[in-house]
């Protein structure tokens, strides 16, 4: 299966064929085609914050580099010795100085990839190195885009700009960032890795669903809410309470929050509330905030409660608490989840403490709500072994045919985000593609 | 009353047999209201805070933690994991009045259907002693991979 006639039959609109979860042949024509022609996530640029900083990460099943180089810049490499293969670095973070050495031969390169020397270099004269793309070093990817400190690369040489991209979703970055009086925001210590066994679409599909909290979150939240009620309901709620309790929230709260999809995969969850909504207010943030931008556009920032926005193909951010996700694919049927936080500059430390708490509640390996999620992809990623159904069903509040290619606002329990990013998958999983 | 040595060893004993054997009422009765269960993220992390961890949990996690184990809907825990400490003889590192450290070194296995995993580490604990009877003020576990991808850890090491 390699022409773009199969990949469309894949999705047909209420539903998508089991196999793009299971079968290896289609991962591997994602991680050459998908992860390769669309913008994927590196890191943050608080991450190298200095020259010669670098760090480690994966563009789809591509080992990369982020570094600064010597002028300030941001660069991605791909992390492999053009001379036999070694990888340059294997720490997730360093520093390299002026140049990586290679530890196998010692051939070393500028921090923007280019060949800077070859030790017994004679040895080579004549024999054509220089020429051949091996002689110039260290290759870049296609292309590297910083938005407002977010990292983000495309692996192909040519193809869709970055603002095409992204279009109007970039806001829900936006707003996360001007969160910061200062308009910046740093990484706060390691991501948490968590390991999933099941494929990397079913994590960003259930970023939109917004049908299960309720249900598969039932263990966790609705055991917070039974033991506060037990303890009489005691105010104020601690913060802890007030991250998860929201979790349990019935249905009519999820239809009204709203979903909103943009074109190429992009969509959030929460456009009128979220679960972000009802946190406390922080003394001293909102006059912060004030002071930076004054009082009308500081409250149009902070009233933007946004849920979870995925960016297709693979990371979900959450403006209101700074933090983002990525789903790294490592296999058909295995993904590494890294869940970063930031910290608002400028803003008090509480802020942090309570994104951090966030963090380690819902997304760690031993998170009592990242066992209730990860339970119920990995029964899927094995129910869809079955040969008894091949198609899944993406149909919730579909009523015909749907244009994707303009931005839509719909009731927050529909499934129409999922399919907006099937419809972005066929869309990039075919855009270098014979057909036929 | 004075506290001896073997008595504090023997309690980091009891602690783990109890998780080993799921008695989560006894063992959430050893701790003191304000007692917070740590586990960092990153090797010789400082700040509990401002920097993610693994857990860092007052006793209001703790108990929705082990109620959640026994939850009607908890389907990751159907079927039920299970858990094993093997603990090297704890170091008493401080005896001061009240207030008692000790560092012990443990492997513990985790399992459930046909997965087991075995993680290494170093737990430290704070205890008190309060109206004669010892009582956990904090414990810290240092994963020996802290920084590692996991699956699920379910239970508490
Ligand atoms: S493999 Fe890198 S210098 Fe030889
Ligand atoms: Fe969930």
């Amino acid at each position: 299966m390699t022409n773009a006639a199969d990949i469309r039959a894949l999705f047909n609109g209420p539903q998508v064929h089991r196999d793009v979860y299971t079968s290896a042949e289609l991962y591997r024509l994602e991680m050459r085609h998908l992860f390769t022609d669309a913008w994927i996530f590196v890191g943050h640029d608080s991450q190298t914050p200095k020259k010669g900083d670098y760090f480690t990460t994966q563009i789809g099943d591509q080992p990369v580099i982020q570094v600064r180089h010597s002028d300030g810049e941001i660069h991605v490499l791909h992390n492999r010795c053009p001379h036999k293969g070694t990888k340059i670095a294997i720490d997730r973070d360093g520093n390299t100085g002026k140049f990586f050495r290679c530890p196998y031969h010692a051939w070393s390169f500028k921090t923007d990839g280019c060949l800077l020397a070859i030790p017994l270099k004679k040895g080579y004269d004549g024999t054509g190195l220089g020429e051949s793309e091996n002689g110039k070093g260290m290759k870049a990817v296609g292309a590297v885009h910083v938005h407002r400190g977010f990292v983000f690369a495309r692996l192909a040489e040519e193809g869709i700009g970055f603002e095409e991209y992204f279009g109007d979703s970039l806001s829900s970055l936006d707003n996360m960032v001007d969160r910061s009086p200062a308009g910046r925001l740093e990484v706060a210590g390691p991501p948490l890795r968590y390991m999933h066994q099941c494929n990397w679409k079913m994590l960003v599909e259930n970023q939109t669903d917004t049908c299960h909290p309720m249900v598969a979150h039932e263990s966790s939240a609705g055991t917070a809410v039974k033991i506060w009620e037990e303890m009489g309901n005691p105010e104020p709620r601690p913060v802890a309470m007030q991250i998860i309790a929201p979790f349990m929230s019935p249905y009519e709260f999820f239809e009204d929050m709203g979903i909103r999809t943009w074109p190429n995969g992009h969509g959030h969850t929460g456009v009128n509330h979220s679960i972000h909504s009802d946190y406390e207010a922080i003394p001293g943030y909102f006059e912060a905030m004030v002071e930076a931008y004054g009082e009308e556009r500081a409250k149009a920032i902070l009233d933007e409660n946004r849920h979870n926005t995925v960016y297709f193909p693979n990371v979900m951010v959450k403006g209101p608490i700074q933090q983002l996700r990525n789903f790294i694919p490592l296999g058909p049927s295995r993904t590494l989840v890294e869940s970063y936080i930031y910290r608002l500059v400028d803003a008090p430390d509480e802020l942090l403490a309570r994104t951090a708490m966030y963090n380690r509640m819902i997304n760690a390996p031993t998170s009592i709500v990242g066992h209730d999620d990860l339970e119920m992809y990995e029964r899927a990623q094995e129910g869809l072994l079955s040969d008894g159904m091949e198609w899944v069903d993406v149909r919730r509040l579909r009523t015909g045919p749907e244009d994707f290619s303009e931005q839509d606002v719909e009731n927050g329990t529909t499934e129409r985000q999922m399919r907006n990013q099937f419809d972005a998958w066929v869309k990039f999983m075919t855009a270098s593609m014979e057909d036929a | 009353m004075s506290v001896s040595r073997e008595q504090l060893i023997d309690f980091i004993y009891d602690e783990a047999r109890m998780l080993d054997e799921g008695r989560y009422d006894e063992w959430l009765a050893l701790w003191l209201d304000d007692g917070h269960y740590w586990m960092p993220l990153d090797y010789k992390q400082t700040d509990p805070h401002l920097v993610t961890s693994l857990l860092y949990e007052d006793m209001f996690m703790l108990r929705l933690r082990v109620e959640r184990l026994n939850g009607a809907r908890t389907f990751s825990q159907k079927p039920k994991s299970r858990c094993h400490h093997v603990i090297q003889r704890p170091f008493v590192d401080e005896m001061d009045g009240d207030r008692f450290v000790t560092n012990t070194s443990m492997h513990y296995v985790e399992t459930r259907l046909d997965e087991q995993f075995l993680l290494a580490l170093t737990a430290t604990h704070e205890l008190r002693l309060v109206d004669g009877a010892l009582r956990i003020a904090s414990k810290r576990v240092d994963l020996l991979n802290s920084d590692a991808a996991f699956g699920n850890i379910q239970l508490l090491p």
